[in-house]
């Protein structure tokens, strides 16, 4: 322990501790731009300069170890004018559309302007020129709006361990973009939107479907059904000042009814759906001897990066659609049959926590006879934004129930939104498929949490089932420098993109709580736990579906609706 | 296929970025996309950091160089003796701006910040010779003088290997 002061306060802190830890340890709050907790600190932006006692120049606290005896002042007079200079630079250099810009009201540029008071333009000067990358159909990249904090680039080195986008050239020309600055769709960008999470102005964002799904719902001959993926109903609320981990299924339900779609289906039905036919992929498998480990296709970000990275173990990916795909495919076939509608009139928008999903839905395999499985993706923040345009006051909504019958689900999909539940819905089911029996204990504890890679060992039948959890792709690669050396010792392996799966999507609301991923996945477990049906093959309207349709799963159908193809994607 | 260059390093090590891109560099005239693809696969980083290192320096270029170099020195004796206005002539005549390369690959605009040649300026270097104390009405014989010159050796590499 050191002590030192800040402010006049005395302090207490650990040795190795830096100055702007300490200082919130007492409840000083110093502003950051290019901070990232957990990261090694850039030191770039200069915004949590303090003043200590004995140093020539102003130190960035966000980079400085603290000392004995070490006295700091965050809020002196010299401070402030230099975090405020520092601030009117980078606004001069920023576009002054706030008013027009996605990311009006929640800026930290922007909370930083108004913070330091900046009332007038006193500096004038170039401003940096950029087009923006509209190349992807998930994401947009505006570097004209880019302050150069390189959160965007370290979370995609250092947490997704991608390196899809770095800084280039140099001085006031200085970018963050793609390799030979070609865009998004032609890099080894998987989409997954983490950078869009850390961006602090809207120099990323979703590439929004808004206009598509509004132009629909006003269509006369179009049938409008939206689905909801797991992940969204634990974070919506988050955007109505709600407290974090507020389940907000109800409400959804009646808001999107009142946004005017014809059915409102639940994505969790699918996610039971994929169970059916995962866990029966799994078992086949397993008995027949197929390519094992078997690799869950449920992450559209981890199948763009095996396509692109590791197409030598395609092989090893579940032929099986994604959860909302499925409820696509399902709806435009056998329920567009069972309404007596022409498939072509339907128009299926799925809500996800995912910029992915909309990269996903325009995949020309995902689709029925030309027709895509799925019309426009919608991420949670889209969601909001129709809502508030819509005049829905989502606070104050009644909750409503999903409708029949793509909207009944167990608790095993539900827990499909967070990392190692699509695990722990296929083993119970798989165990049911191999043994007869259920499985009893239904909480596998060691594939929840926020762990990085998690594993467990699952006794069924004769056989003991070793799998795997690989929570954020950046965790990925020693599973497969296994695979490849022939070492691996997994039978069934799920992965998912986003640290803490799809309720931490690239998708989802904006802000930098720390504790949110465990919070947002509580909601989810919670509904499983409160659930009578706990396991996918209890779900009765599937039973439906395959008595009326599929026949059995893997049958000749269900491989034409419910599965898919994979290719190598080369950049 | 570059392997001759990459033996000379460990594989997986970042620190030997920058000389495998002098090397490359020197083998080409610049550096390939195609062999700063595999150079990101031995080197065990991103080639978004490569294109990135690649924009920082000044000694790295992304395209082929012209057949002929033209350095128009921005020094200060040169400048004081307006060779601002011989730059214009010369990316007027050539219809580029200095840093590219003419589409037939004749010609290169360079800056540089000082030849040592000051005691002739306004001064502009084509390859090895120097031309100094010239206006804008030389410029054009300059350049007719150095149109009909070979291939330069890095191209001629480069197309055989396939990689402009």
């Amino acid at each position: 322990m050191v002590e030192l002061t800040i402010n006049n306060l005395q302090v207490k802190a650990e040795e190795g501790m830096t100055i702007l830890e300490a200082a919130k340890s007492v409840g000083i709050s110093v502003p950051t731009l290019c901070h990232l907790k957990d990261l090694v600190p850039s030191g770039a932006c200069r915004i949590c300069s303090v003043e200590v006692e004995g140093m020539r120049g102003l130190i960035p606290s966000c980079a400085y170890p603290v000392s004995e005896g070490m006295q700091v002042e965050t809020n002196s007079p010299r401070v402030r004018r230099a975090r405020k200079t520092i601030v009117e630079l980078l606004v001069e250099d920023h576009p002054q559309d706030c008013l027009i810009c996605v990311r009006n009201k929640n800026c930290e540029l922007q909370d930083l302007s108004a913070v330091y008071g900046l009332r007038e333009h006193r500096y004038h000067g170039e401003s940096k020129e950029h087009s923006v990358d509209l190349s992807s159909p998930s994401m947009e990249r505006d570097p004209a709006k880019c302050i150069l904090c390189g959160r965007c680039v370290r979370v995609c080195n250092e947490i997704q361990k991608i390196g899809a986008i770095d800084f280039a050239n140099r001085g006031f020309q200085s970018i963050v973009t793609t390799p030979y600055n070609k865009g998004l769709s032609q890099s080894d960008c998987i989409l997954c939107g983490q950078c869009i999470l850390v961006c602090p102005t809207a120099a990323l964002r979703e590439n929004s479907s808004m206009k598509a799904v509004s132009t629909a719902l006003q269509s006369k001959t179009k049938y409008t059904i939206v689905q909801i993926a797991p992940a969204v109903r634990a974070t919506l609320g988050e955007e109505y000042q709600m407290p974090l981990g507020t389940d907000v299924t109800g409400k959804l339900v009646t808001g999107l009814r009142r946004l005017g779609f014809k059915k409102v289906f639940d994505t969790n039905f699918a996610a039971d759906l994929t169970i059916w036919e995962e866990a029966n992929e799994l078992v086949n498998r397993v008995k027949e001897g197929g390519s094992l480990p078997m690799f869950t296709s449920c992450c559209p970000g981890w199948v763009k990066y095996i396509e692109t990275k590791a197409p030598e173990l395609l092989a090893h990916v579940s032929s099986c659609k994604s959860p909302h795909e499925m409820e696509g495919a399902v709806l435009k076939t056998y329920y567009a049959k069972k309404l007596g509608i022409n498939p072509k009139d339907v128009y299926v928008v799925s809500i996800m926590p995912c910029t992915v999903k909309k990269f996903e839905a325009s995949r020309a395999e995902l689709s029925e006879h030309t027709m895509p499985d799925v019309d426009a993706v919608l991420t949670t923040r889209e969601l909001v934004r129709f809502f508030e345009v819509a005049g829905i006051d989502f606070e104050d909504l009644n909750d409503d129930k999903f409708d029949d019958p793509l909207g009944e689900s167990t608790g095993a999909a539900a827990i499909f939104g967070a990392s190692g539940g699509v695990m722990e819905a296929a083993l119970r089911m798989a165990y049911h498929t191999l043994t007869g029996e259920h499985l009893d204990n239904l909480e596998l504890n060691a594939i929840r949490g926020a762990g990085g890679i998690k594993e467990a060992t699952i006794p069924i039948g004769g056989l003991n089932l070793n799998v795997a959890v690989v929570n954020g792709i950046g965790n990925i690669g020693p599973i497969l420098d296994e695979i490849k050396a022939g070492t691996s010792k997994y039978h069934f392996i799920e992965v998912m993109s986003c640290p803490g799966g799809c309720i931490n999507g690239g998708g989802q609301p904006i802000h930098q709580k720390t504790d949110k991923v465990l919070q947002r996945m509580k909601v989810l477990y919670d509904i499983d736990k409160k659930s009578v049906k706990r396991r996918s093959y209890e779900n009765e309207s599937i039973k439906t579906l395959y008595k009326e349709f599929f026949i059995e799963q893997g049958s000749h159908r269900a491989h034409e609706i419910l599965h898919t193809s994979y290719h190598e994607r080369k950049i | 296929m570059h392997q001759y260059i990459f033996d000379n390093y460990t594989k997986n090590d970042k620190s030997s970025l920058i000389p495998i891109m002098q090397e490359v560099q020197s083998v080409y005239g610049y550096l390939p996309e195609k062999v700063m693809k595999e150079v990101s696969g031995y080197v065990g980083l991103p080639l978004s950091r490569i294109y990135g290192v690649a924009t920082f320096y000044n000694m790295f270029r992304l395209a082929p160089l012209g057949e002929n170099i033209i350095k128009v020195c921005r020094g200060t004796a040169c400048h004081v003796k307006n060779s601002a206005n011989l730059l214009f002539a010369i990316e007027n005549t050539l219809g580029i701006k200095a840093g590219e390369t003419t589409k037939d690959r004749k010609f290169t605009i360079e800056l540089v910040n000082c030849i040592g040649a000051c005691s002739i300026a306004p001064v502009i270097t084509v390859n090895d010779d120097y031309h100094g104390r010239i206006t804008t009405k030389d410029i054009p014989s300059i350049i007719k003088k150095y149109s009909g010159k070979q291939k330069a050796a890095g191209i001629e590499k480069a197309e055989e290997a396939g990689t402009v």
